[in-house]
């Protein structure tokens, strides 16, 4: 494991007092949370206690009402998931958001497509699929993702382990600056499961930090650095699997135990 | 997959889906990946089989009347695979249609515009209609099938308005009009300019289906749209285009139709809407969105010419062909869906 998982230097990403509302419903009731560089942060939480807000509002799909997103240090506002990912934040959901009908490449690419050089790209914007190809081979034996060979294949010819293998690597590939996964592994077997776990350790240990949300309290503490507690709109506490156990973790989550936040 | 797990216990997930044991499974997993293989064994048998129980049918004259026969529809029926492709449904293809023609053919006699400004006016028609439809389905968020119910019956309308019910015939129109319709002989067969332009057509629309990253994000759209957005591509900007296209298609399938039937009539082929659905569907384009190519299309265009044309020559009632070509849409739907089964 490559960090020593307290956080240290600068965070890559801050969120600072976040506060969502709907009409009465308070979704987030001034939420902080850090991520460090290098680092597998968990996001856990009963239902309703703000995780999937939390997680809408540093990807762009959800804009707060209140408090403020730090990037590397400078001040973001996300109007909508385009706008995150052009900041280098990828998400992967837990509906295995690929296009069944196309193939790996294809979807790797999806939205951003390669043009051919020369006039047949710019004007009459052909696409260039031989290099597409090429760069998601490379691309996914850079990341060490082996389950997926053939990048020809229609992605609905694959397993749902391979299907977000698929969609791990178009969320980490191109250079992406954080990686967010909500719960990946939720439509998943033990075993496909266990293939996007070690993706998620492999992603951290090439450098990138990754958010991982779920609901697995056995997936989480193994893979996760420090695990950010979310409750009642808030951030109970944040902790790390080494110096808190799983009980400590689903305690604090209810509200049965109270730790200092951070 | 589940079935090649049981076929082949392989340890690893990668291999399972590289190994195509079965020879029935090998089959099934190329009438997927290219479904336009079972319309184009369905033409063949359907050709073999009319050419065996009537000489004429293959005679270069009647070759050529199929051709002219399919060019009008399998121009409409290219628009309908696009929007199709977007899992939506354009009723108003046959209406958008004949109120082109009617524009074209009444500006340059009635009024004397010159012919390419009077076409120039029929392809601001479908245009025009393709951006309402667009309008009506990404905007206000309607379901494209009551969307183009509507409008079917306001173009309708519009037509019959515009023209008072009148046909202006192809020999009042200047040549240009009725280009479409004049022939030239490849190897016997008479092939009218309508049907190279529907070929010409397809071929666009193949490259650019297949070619351009419009192409892919109108598979991607409609397959799974919520997938696309979460991938960044602006689907409701897709589908709006997808639209514009069609119309702009239709414009062009109002000039084959004038050159075909050497007139412009507000009551031809105003029932073409479904026969262009129908070939949509027997090409093995899926009605969910997202599978299919524009060459099943012309495959179902030419199955449905070659069904009416085969049973008309063997002498079957024409309601009988009807009736016929209504069991070819449910056979190939039922196909279309025992391979999707198949494959999981």
């Amino acid at each position: 494991m490559s960090t020593d998982g307290t956080g240290s230097g600068e965070p890559i990403l801050q969120a600072t007092g976040l506060v969502k509302t709907y009409g009465r419903v308070v979704g987030l009731d001034g939420v902080d949370l850090e991520l460090y560089p290098g680092e597998v942060l968990a996001v856990i939480g009963d239902n309703g206690a703000g995780k999937s807000t939390l997680i809408k509002c540093l990807t762009g799909a959800e804009i707060p009402d209140e408090g403020t997103i730090r990037l590397e240090g400078r001040q973001v506002h996300f109007k909508r998931p385009q706008d995150a990912r052009a900041h280098g934040i990828e998400t992967v959901y837990q509906t295995l958001a690929v296009s069944p009908a196309l193939d790996v490449a294809a979807n790797l690419f999806l939205g951003r497509e390669l043009r051919k050089p020369g006039p047949l790209g710019t004007v009459l914007r052909v696409i260039d699929r031989k290099r597409m190809r090429q760069r998601a081979e490379e691309e996914l034996a850079e990341m060490g993702i082996t389950t997926l060979q053939d990048v020809t294949v229609p992605v609905e010819n694959l397993s749902g382990g391979q299907r977000q293998a698929v969609a791990v690597a178009r969320a980490a590939a191109f250079g992406s600056k954080v990686v967010v996964l909500d719960e990946p592994t939720a439509a998943l077997g033990v075993r496909e499961s266990q293939q996007v776990l070690e993706m998620i350790a492999s992603l951290r240990d090439r450098g990138v930090p990754v958010i991982l949300i779920s609901h697995d309290m056995p997936q989480v503490f193994e893979v996760a650095d420090r695990i950010h507690v979310q409750r009642l709109g808030k951030r109970a506490a944040t902790i790390t699997p080494r110096t808190h156990s799983m009980t400590d973790a689903v305690a604090i989550m209810t509200g049965a135990m109270r730790e200092d936040v951070r | 997959m589940n079935q090649h797990a049981t076929a082949s216990p392989g340890p690893d997930l990668a291999e399972e889906f590289l190994d195509r044991s079965t020879p029935l499974s090998a089959i099934r997993n190329l009438l997927h990946r290219h479904p336009a293989i079972s319309p184009a064994i369905v033409l063949i048998a359907a050709v073999a089989v009319f050419g065996g129980l009537n000489e004429r049918f293959l005679e270069p004259s009647n070759l050529s009347l199929v051709s002219q026969q399919v060019a009008v529809v399998g121009t409409l029926a290219l628009a309908q695979t696009l929007i199709i492709l977007t899992a939506g449904i354009d009723l108003s293809v046959g209406a958008v249609m004949v109120l082109g023609s009617m524009v074209v053919a009444q500006t340059t006699v009635q009024n004397g515009v010159p012919a390419p400004v009077g076409l120039g006016l029929g392809l601001a028609v479908g245009l025009g209609a393709g951006a309402a439809n667009g309008f009506l389905v990404t905007r206000l968020k309607l379901p494209p099938f009551i969307v183009t119910l509507g409008s079917l019956n306001i173009f309708l309308a519009l037509t019959l308005l515009y023209s008072g019910g009148a046909t202006v015939r192809g020999g009042d129109m200047p040549a240009l009009l009725t280009l479409t319709g004049e022939t030239f002989a490849v190897g016997g067969v008479n092939i009218t300019v309508g049907v190279v332009m529907m070929l010409v057509l397809y071929i666009a629309l193949a490259l650019i289906l297949q070619g351009t990253a419009w192409g892919r994000h109108v598979y991607a759209a409609g397959d799974d749209p919520e997938a696309a957005r979460l991938a960044g591509i602006r689907v409701q900007r897709v589908l709006a285009s997808v639209y514009l296209a069609a119309g702009a298609i239709l414009a062009v399938a109002a000039w084959i139709q004038i050159g075909r039937s050497n007139a412009a009539s507000p009551n031809t082929g105003v029932d073409l809407n479904l026969d262009s659905i129908t070939a949509v569907v027997i090409g093995g384009t899926s009605l969910f969105g997202g599978r299919g190519t524009v060459w099943g299309t012309l495959l179902g265009a030419l199955i449905v010419g070659v069904f009416r044309n085969g049973l008309s020559l063997v002498g079957v009632d024409v309601l009988w062909q009807t009736f016929a070509v209504g069991v070819l849409v449910i056979a190939a739907v039922s196909i279309d869906q025992w391979i999707r089964k198949a494959r999981k």
